[in-house]
């Protein structure tokens, strides 16, 4: 993946996204399946999938309407999976100066994948990198979600092509690029360990996420895991 | 209104305002340098959490079942410098397989 030029532009950010887009496409086609077969029709998961625009909160919605749960329940599954949108939006922030409708397209087409991409390292985000993985994201999404629900029958269960697997994979693979730093210790509570901070935090949020997923409803253990990036705090003293 | 359109247009409305308050809010403005350093390590940290959730957790419940192996697979690929596209061909195609020996 490339790392921090600061002229990458809506073409870099298009090229890059295409891989992680074929991944998301066999996702998408795997929601729609399960979409359909949970009960929710033909078009409402393809709106779903066109404006709330979130695998694994679609995925928690789909489950909960399958399993017979209430309205509240299932959107309230959706909306714990997505809370960790609200410091992604915050980090992406300073970078998007446009018109308020800028802003928005550029709120809606943010998701993890495509947050990622528009990394420039050390805080800062490419708003245009944003927009083009943020679409190819989107496209391949909702594609795949028309895919999914035409052809269920066709694809039958995802699990069995192991597609669940794969989403931890692309965030590993994601993940990686973002561990480079240039300390070589972090300063913790008055200790010096000697791994750099984005490997520190990693593994601090790895452990906070598996440490609650046991007592919290799904969601929570992702967006308590951010509380991981605090670290930082004293890294400048 | 059917219980299907009630949650597509909840979670619709409320992930679009959880993504935009930052952006729409804060837009423009940029923060202080100790924040930033504490937001350039939210990404790691949310990532790692996405990993370790994909691959060990069933609803709320920690399993060990052909994800691990997967991932596992993926890992050495990222090691070795493979596309993303083949890291995630690998770990669906080596937990599919798990899968059909495990029966």
């Amino acid at each position: 993946m490339a790392e921090t030029s600061g002229d990458r532009g809506f073409r870099e950010g298009a090229v890059a996204v295409v891989p992680m887009a074929v991944a998301v496409f066999g996702f998408g086609l795997s929601y729609g399946v399960l979409a359909r077969a949970a009960g929710m029709g033909g078009v409402a998961p393809v709106i779903m999938s066109i404006t709330t625009f979130a695998g694994s909160a679609q995925f928690a919605a789909a489950s909960v309407l399958q399993a017979g749960g209430a309205a509240a329940t299932a959107a309230l599954s959706a909306l714990m999976l997505n809370a960790r949108y609200l410091p992604i939006g915050v980090t992406v922030a300073p970078w998007l100066q446009g018109s308020i409708w800028s802003r928005l397209l550029h709120a809606h087409l943010t998701v993890d994948e495509s947050w990622v991409i528009a990394a420039e390292g050390t805080g800062r985000w490419n708003p245009r990198v944003l927009l083009a993985a943020g679409m190819g994201i989107w496209i391949a999404w909702v594609l795949g979600t028309i895919g999914g629900v035409v052809f269920g029958d066709v694809i039958g269960d995802p699990a069995r092509l192991g597609l669940d697997a794969a989403f931890p994979a692309l965030f590993l693979a994601l993940l990686v690029p973002q561990l480079r730093s240039t300390e070589r210790t972090t300063r913790l509570a008055g200790f010096r360990i000697g791994a750099p901070p984005p490997t520190i935090a990693a593994l601090l949020g790895a452990a906070i996420a598996l440490a609650l997923t046991p007592f919290t409803p799904a969601g929570v253990p992702i967006v308590a895991a951010g509380a991981a990036c605090l670290i930082g705090l004293r890294r400048r003293p | 209104m059917s219980t299907v359109w009630i949650v597509v247009i909840v979670s619709g409305v409320g992930t679009l305002a959880l993504k935009a308050a930052g952006p729409v809010l804060l837009g423009g403005k940029q923060f202080p340098d100790r924040l930033t350093g504490v937001i350039g390590l939210l990404g790691p940290a949310l990532l790692a959490a996405l990993v370790a959730i994909g691959t060990f957790a069933d609803g709320q419940r920690l399993v060990l079942d052909g994800r691990v192996l997967g991932v596992g697979a993926a890992a050495a690929a990222i090691r070795f410098r493979a596309p993303v596209l083949v890291v995630v061909i690998v770990a669906a195609a080596v937990t599919a397989t798990a899968r059909v020996i495990a029966g």
